[in-house]
């Protein structure tokens, strides 16, 4: 069966596709956003060129087959495409392969687990940062949160009722507790302290693209929502509270959400207040009220009004969640979203396409908040079909006009290279050596992946938790990839791994062996100058075992492999 | 075979290896600066700065500008200094030092959210999304890094936390962070020097090959950091990292706690020629019983650790040529809220900084007897930056190119605290 994964490369190199990768006809070929029997693609595509056309700039070539196909496993399943996934799509004559390869790693259920990993971890980063849930003081229960996340990803549930079901959530954070549900880890540890500011803000900002937490304690010059505002929202809060977790949970207790009276401030049930200092000194009076202005009932009984069930209904009218959910999912896929920073909708800070985002938002919400079709729509547009190499010649001035790494606004009218992020490297890693790591249930999985990232994750001290992460490009990290273990024990030889079998299998040619390796780290064969290479490594080490660690130690390292490009 | 981080000779013969590594991407990892690793002298009068940030935002109400006679006040009382300025009594060893470095007592900014406040009290900016600003870590370590052709170690080192990156400088200026133990994760590589070199030597290729696709800046960036990464592995200026060598009483003087070792590390750090340190101590979110919080926990572990700094590189002749800041991203209300805490506050706060010549012992500024404004003049980030860059010799009218080709001032054009000079 190991055997058997190698013999299919002779396959691979005999089809035209990739001498050298420099003989594509790529005038010739079909490419993703040439096909746009989707409709909404078709405007993506109207949109973006009328953008380019008005600018003045001249878009990128198409990418290679290759380099699309390793960029659409890495943005929609979190990891590279292993040898064999890459030769089926290369090989495929059939004129609708961009698409089918997407449908297939949407809707194929081989990929259900794979690309609900990868989205669950994506969301539970947002939710609760990459260290909720570490701290053995914690009230957040990570295990419950990705649970949470991953039936409704695998389920394909509608987003609004995903955000619904997190905004409303009560019930325990464990799921060994009777009561579990795993979508209270989102606010558990949000809402006791300072008023719940922390739900507040980050309900606002993750759902709805609004920044609030500024204007908490004063109008925010910048920003237009008033402290007003924050505090009408804040109101909404007011109900909700975590109960056990910290203490208790060394009774084998774990932390509850639940919904209680509130009784106002001024101790009036029926008319619940709250009341803020404004700048001036001067207290002023709160009632909910939501962003766009529509007001409850003041009740602050349980039994008369659920203030969370109320804000979730607003927000599920509101525009504002379609925009923000799809300007997340442009900027994850586009290596920018259409306002930056991603989360900030708010009239202060103008959109790059303001049009198009409409569309797609409005779109979105048409389709029933079906995250699937949102993707499918983005990645077989064109301006996600083109290469990540600049359009304007080699050696010449960059192209100033579109690079927001530099300021500029995003035109996209090229691949924007980026780092992959961390637990993308490590899937990938994982994928590239058929590493040992990959065993074992989805939970034991998640514990390995977890307790390997926290080497990069750093706290910033504040009640609010945030953090950082030292990873993209940090001496760190070059450090794990020189010698970390996961890359030792992929570079080894110990007996039976994977480059053991590659050096030990016979039916293949030393230059097979070469172009496997770049295959399968890269995407692509070895170029004349870099076979050359490995045999003034062969010379230096003078046996094939040591020779092909180096060489794939070299290639893992390689800003190619480390780049999603 | 087994082969561990080169040592003298080793050290020698390796860089001899690397040496035809060098550029990667134009970086300059030059013959001579490996070769004079054995014989590290360090020049004269060179300069470098320690930040000690306080993550949170710290209530300097109750530490540097104590306000009894208000309701304001809160629970602490102050007490009298070697300095001429009064501080909070639960800093008693603070107080001894206090002839050597100096409270800006009237700072005024405008940013009051966590992430908005850190972000301007590292870079003298206000977040903009066109552009990434580089910390005033890296700005150091980019201007002071020059005449060091001896330091292997990276110029700008954050301990136990970190701090902002190096925006538009490239990521070869950013933050090396390590924990206060000093421990660098995978730092050994396990094999020969000639093996290393000849995967280097190929790497190379392929790093080349990829760049000159002409993708973008990030995959340039990558190649230097690449060769900073190797500098490091090789390099016995790691030494500095690891503060158990220390003698006892040292260790103990500064604290037998994370912000203790991470403050002699920071020692050690500029002596080894660092340019620019960072020590982070968080906890400073008091939005509830910060009374209890600050005497019990923050309070003496601060004052511990910040005074045995000072005195320390005072002691050893290090304080003329080191500038010491002291600072969170922003103060804390004046009012006392309902939890007995304090909750944002940027209007009147104060920062300390002293060394490298800064004037010590004076209280700059002053905020109104309720500690709710600051009354005349006031200062800001970047003037703390312009006045840091005065007292290390770095120039005024430094300008930088940002990305997008706009030039921007140094300190984003700060004025100087003259008090201070």
């Amino acid at each position: 069966m190991l055997m058997n994964q190698f013999p299919k490369l002779t396959l691979l190199l005999l089809t035209p596709f990739l001498i050298g990768g420099e003989l594509f006809a790529q005038e010739s070929r079909d490419w993703p956003g040439a096909s746009d029997r989707l409709s909404q693609v078709a405007e993506i595509n109207r949109q973006i060129e009328q953008y380019w056309n008005d600018y003045g700039v001249n878009p990128a070539s198409p990418a290679e087959d290759a380099e699309w196909c390793r960029r659409v496993h890495l943005d929609l399943i979190g990891r590279i495409p292993t040898v064999e996934e890459l030769e089926s799509f290369l090989s495929s004559e059939a004129k609708d392969k961009y698409s089918n390869l997407v449908n297939q790693l949407l809707d194929d259920d081989a990929y259900t687990e794979e690309f609900s990993r990868n989205w669950t971890t994506i969301w539970t980063n947002l939710l609760i940062g990459r260290t909720g849930g570490n701290a053995n003081n914690s009230m957040i229960d990570r295990a419950g949160m990705q649970k949470f996340l991953r039936d409704s990803f695998a389920r394909n549930k509608p987003y609004d009722r995903m955000v619904y079901e997190l905004v409303t959530a009560t019930g325990n954070v464990s799921p060994d507790a009777e009561n579990f549900n795993g979508a209270v880890n989102f606010l558990i540890d949000k809402v006791n302290a300072d008023n719940a500011a922390q739900a507040t803000a980050a309900t606002s900002r993750l759902f709805l693209g609004l920044q609030v937490q500024c204007t908490q304690c004063h109008n925010h010059p910048f920003n237009k929502w008033e402290q007003q505002k924050y505090w009408e929202m804040n109101a909404f809060f007011r109900q909700v509270r975590a109960r056990g977790g910290r203490r208790a949970q060394m009774n084998g207790q774990t932390a509850e959400l639940v919904d209680v009276d509130f009784m106002g401030e001024s101790n009036d049930v029926q008319e619940a207040d709250l009341y803020y200092d404004q700048r001036n000194g001067e207290l002023k009076i709160a009632f909910p009220v939501f962003v766009d202005g529509t007001s409850i009932a003041k009740h602050g009984a349980v039994s008369e009004v659920v203030r969370r069930q109320e804000l979730a209904n607003l927000m599920m009218d509101s525009p504002y969640l379609e925009k923000a959910l799809v300007n997340r999912v442009w900027g994850h896929f586009m290596g920018y979203g259409f306002t930056k920073p991603v989360d900030d909708l708010g009239p202060h800070n103008k959109a790059s396409h303001p049009e198009l985002l409409d569309y797609l938002a409005s779109e979105f919400r048409k389709n029933d908040f079906d995250i699937r079709d949102l993707i499918r729509w983005v990645v077989l547009s064109r301006p996600y079909g083109l290469s990540s190499k600049m359009a304007s010649a080699k050696g010449k001035e960059v192209d100033l006009v579109d690079d927001p790494q530099a300021g500029t606004m995003p035109l996209f009218s090229r691949f924007y290279l980026r780092q992959m992020r961390a637990e993308e490297l490590y899937e990938s890693l994982l994928v590239a050596t058929r590493a040992e790591a990959s065993m074992g249930s989805y939970e034991q999985q998640e514990q390995r992946k977890n307790r390997w990232l926290q080497q990069f994750a750093q706290a910033f001290g504040t009640d609010e938790g945030d953090e950082t992460t030292n990873f993209a490009g940090t001496i760190p990290q070059v450090l794990m990839m020189f010698n970390g273990e996961l890359i030792r024990q992929a570079t080894g030889s110990a007996n039976g791994n994977f480059l053991d079998r590659l050096v030990a299998d016979s039916s293949l040619s030393n230059k097979e062996k070469i172009n496997y390796l770049f295959m399968a780290g890269l995407g692509r064969k070895a170029k004349p100058n870099e076979v050359k290479m490995a045999s003034q490594l062969y010379t230096a080490r003078g046996n094939p075992r040591e020779t092909f660690q180096d060489l794939w130690w070299v290639i893992l390292n390689s800003n190619e492999f480390i780049f999603n490009h | 075979m087994n082969y561990q981080t080169p040592q003298g000779m080793s050290r020698r013969h390796f860089a001899k290896h690397l040496a035809g590594l060098s550029a990667f991407a134009g970086s300059s990892l030059a013959m001579g600066r490996s070769l004079s690793a054995n014989s590290l002298k360090l020049k004269k009068n060179q300069k470098s700065a320690i930040l000690l940030w306080m993550g949170g935002g710290p209530s300097t109400i109750d530490l540097w500008d104590l306000k009894p006679d208000s309701p304001n006040g809160g629970e602490f009382n102050p007490i009298s200094t070697a300095g001429d300025v009064q501080i909070c009594e639960h800093l008693p060893l603070m107080a001894q030092q206090m002839d050597k470095v100096s409270i800006v007592r009237n700072m005024s900014t405008r940013e009051a959210d966590h992430q908005r406040g850190r972000y301007y009290m590292h870079t003298g900016y206000v977040p903009n999304p066109n552009v990434v600003h580089p910390s005033y870590g890296s700005v150091i370590a980019h201007e002071l890094n020059e005449n060091r052709q001896a330091l292997e170690l990276p110029p700008f080192v954050s301990v136990g936390g970190g701090s902002e990156g190096p925006g538009f400088l490239g990521m070869s200026w950013a933050p090396f962070t390590v924990d206060s133990n000093g421990n660098v994760r995978n730092l050994e590589m396990n094999m020969p020097a000639d093996r290393l070199t000849q995967r280097m030597q190929a790497l190379r290729l392929l790093e080349t090959g990829f760049i000159d696709e002409n993708r973008g800046r990030s995959s340039v960036e990558h190649a230097k950091v690449l060769d900073k990464t190797l500098n490091l592995m090789t390099s016995q200026q790691m030494s500095a990292f690891r503060t158990d060598g220390e003698p006892e009483e040292v260790r103990e003087r500064y604290g037998a706690n994370n912000f203790g070792r991470s403050c002699l590390m920071a020692r050690r750090l500029v002596e080894a020629g660092v340019p620019f340190v960072e020590v982070n101590l968080g906890g400073w979110d008091n939005h509830q019983g910060i009374f209890n919080t600050l005497k019990d926990q923050r309070l003496p572990m601060l004052d511990q650790g910040m005074s045995a700094l000072i005195a320390d590189l005072h002691e050893r002749g290090m304080w003329e040529d080191t500038a010491l800041i002291w600072m969170g991203e922003f103060g804390r209300t004046p009012r006392i809220n309902g939890n007995a805490g304090r909750d944002h506050w940027a209007r009147s706060w104060s920062v300390v900084v002293g060394g490298a010549g800064m004037k010590p012992g004076i209280a700059v500024g002053e905020t109104d007897p309720d500690g709710m404004s600051v009354v005349g003049n006031a200062y800001t980030s970047e003037d703390v930056m312009a006045s840091i860059c005065k007292a290390l010799g770095i120039s005024l009218e430094t300008n930088f190119t940002s990305t997008s080709g706009r030039p921007m001032r140094i300190a984003n054009s700060g004025k100087i605290i003259s008090e201070l000079f």
